[in-house]
């Protein structure tokens, strides 16, 4: 039944080896699939002397649904409900980049109507929130904090309902679509949404009191799990990852994408207020303040959207949706800020079918959690959660 | 810098033979590369002061069908000081026989991050990265058999021993 080639099976043979060495001298340890703090079903494979975790070993793929090979024999459009299920907190931003990168090459990124691209923004934002606040959440309870979590639920349970009132759906939603949006927002959306900000934005201060200035918090985060500039930009970390270095880059801003060049934020970093730049307690604040900064985007998007990109009743969010989605033979990268990092799909297509030849997800998750072996290293295994929690991965997006 | 001060300052610092062509035609302008001399490339890319290419943003194996039996690694960098990109790509024909893996020299001591997408494009599309210090496969079980992403790929029948439906 082998037909296993012992050429390129060099570096399982070393890794079986090391594990059995290690298994003599140290101990090893299984953390997951099935451990509630690795959110999601990552086995991280730790080879601990006493308390000390010398070496962590990632094992992932548990959650792999092909979605490169699903990608390879659906069309374009049949693939959006797919980039919905990679990073499932913040489906909104996977289409949003799928559907761009796919506008661009058909060469009609400039043809979708202003109301289209707010309310793309919009919906990506809030999404962000909801994706940033089970970041925190779930972080708070990793620590041991059990309120934050409860509250952070809470509150993304608005969220969800608004974007089910709009999609349909709670999670995956397949509301953006090349060329267009599945349905225009519906009406009284606006008014609710104005609702749900000034209803966040006290919770908010709520939740830094909490959480973000507890000392209990910060003597857990601290100092822990300190990630340097260079080796974040050599892993190619980048989202809050990245900007937790104290490095100013968001794609929103670099590469001016969409209506964001029309929109007012400020991008957050890292500054090491608590500790050390780039340490764990830098990484959760900057999701804090993303938080504040979108829900001013999403005020921005709303002023225009109820001003002078009202609806009208002539509106219709498929009208310039493309009869054939057949773009010209030709590869294409695009890349936006996902709410984990820089989200890219790279496309060829052979410009004679709507399926394209290959499509690569360049996944945040992915890169972000490839760092974890290098500063998991020499600490503690409690501070090992601390560090996994502040990747703030998702594994759907790790494995696809 | 520009696409091609770009070409001008590789075949300037490593010789003629290092750039084979160009892509022009697309939205983003692709260099092609010669496959030994990538990690020269690419080190020669982060580190000179007039480029700074130090973000490898992605890495993706490439089959480019059954017609040409060629294999492919396409590189997209981005400079984080310049705010530029570049695609890079390096191919090489092969016979599709599994005991004779497309070969690439591995990127890793460039880019760290090159690390897993590496162990990506070989678990999925069956490239062989030399140099590369732990290429076991990523997403699918240490026992599959094939590469998915492969053109010429068959979806097994049976997974040791076990139906699938």
């Amino acid at each position: 039944m082998n037909i296993r080639n012992s050429k390129y099976d060099h570096a399982l043979e070393n890794y079986s080896k090391k594990i059995a060495d290690a298994s003599v001298e140290d101990m090893v340890l299984n953390m997951g699939p099935q451990h509630p703090s690795t959110h999601g079903v990552l086995r991280l494979e730790l080879i601990t002397d006493g308390e000390i975790v010398k070496e962590v070993i990632p094992h992932i793929g548990y959650l792999h649904r092909c979605f490169e090979k699903h990608a390879e024999s659906l069309t374009y459009q049949q693939t959006i409900p797919f980039t919905d299920r990679m990073d499932y907190l913040a489906s909104m931003n996977n289409s949003h980049a799928f559907v761009m990168g796919v506008e661009r090459m058909l060469g009609i990124d400039k043809d979708i109507p202003k109301r289209i691209e707010y309310i793309r923004v919009l919906v990506c934002e809030l999404n962000r929130i909801g994706s940033h606040l089970i970041a925190i959440g779930t972080y708070g309870i990793d620590i041991g904090a059990f309120t934050p979590f409860l509250w952070c639920f809470r509150d993304r349970e608005h969220i969800m309902g608004m974007l089910e009132w709009a999609s349909g759906s709670r999670m995956l939603y397949n509301y953006i679509w090349v060329g267009g949006l599945f349905y225009d927002l519906p009406v009284g959306f606006e008014e609710r949404c104005r609702e749900f900000v000034d209803y966040f934005k006290p919770k908010m201060v709520e939740l830094n009191q909490l959480l973000t200035d507890n000392q209990v918090f910060i003597n857990r985060t601290a100092n822990v799990g300190v990630l340097p500039l260079d080796v974040a930009i050599n892993y190619g970390c980048s989202g809050p990852m990245l900007r937790g270095s104290g490095l100013k880059w968001d794609l929103r801003r670099i590469d001016n994408y969409s209506v964001y060049p029309e929109l007012e934020f400020d991008v957050p970093i890292g500054k090491g207020e608590m500790g050390t730049v780039g340490d764990c307690w830098d990484r959760y604040k900057v999701r804090v303040d993303e938080i504040e900064q979108s829900l001013k985007m999403i005020e921005q998007c709303l002023d225009r959207l109820q001003k002078e990109l009202k609806r009208t009743p002539d509106f219709d969010p498929r009208a310039k949706l493309p009869r054939k989605t057949i773009p010209k033979a030709q590869d294409y990268y695009v890349r936006c800020e996902g709410a984990k990092g820089e989200l890219g799909f790279y496309f060829i297509a052979d410009g004679k079918s709507e399926i394209p030849t290959r499509v690569k997800a360049r996944a945040p998750s992915f890169n972000n959690l490839s760092v974890l072996p290098e500063i998991a290293k020499g600490v503690m295994i409690a501070d090992l959660i601390a560090i996994v929690g502040s990747i703030d991965f998702v594994l759907g997006e790790v494995d696809r | 810098m520009n696409f091609e001060d770009i070409k001008i300052l590789l075949t300037e610092k490593l010789g003629l033979e290092v750039v084979t062509g160009e892509e022009t035609s697309g939205l983003q302008p692709a260099l092609l590369i010669e496959p030994d001399h990538i990690a020269e490339v690419c080190l020669e890319l982060r580190n000179n002061p007039n480029t700074y290419f130090d973000f490898l943003s992605s890495l993706s194996g490439v089959d480019y069908g059954t017609a040409t039996n060629r294999f492919g690694v396409v590189y997209h960098l981005a400079s984080i000081p310049y705010q530029t990109q570049l695609t890079l790509k390096i191919s090489k024909e092969n016979n599709r026989d599994l005991n004779d893996l497309p070969t690439f020299p591995s990127i890793t001591s460039v880019y760290r991050t090159a690390d897993w997408h590496e162990r990506e494009a070989y678990d999925l599309v069956g490239i062989f990265f030399k140099g590369h210090p732990d290429l076991r496969r990523i997403l699918l079980p240490d026992d599959w058999e094939g590469y998915p992403l492969r053109k010429d790929y068959k979806t097994a029948e049976y997974y040791k021993g076990i139906k699938i439906d």
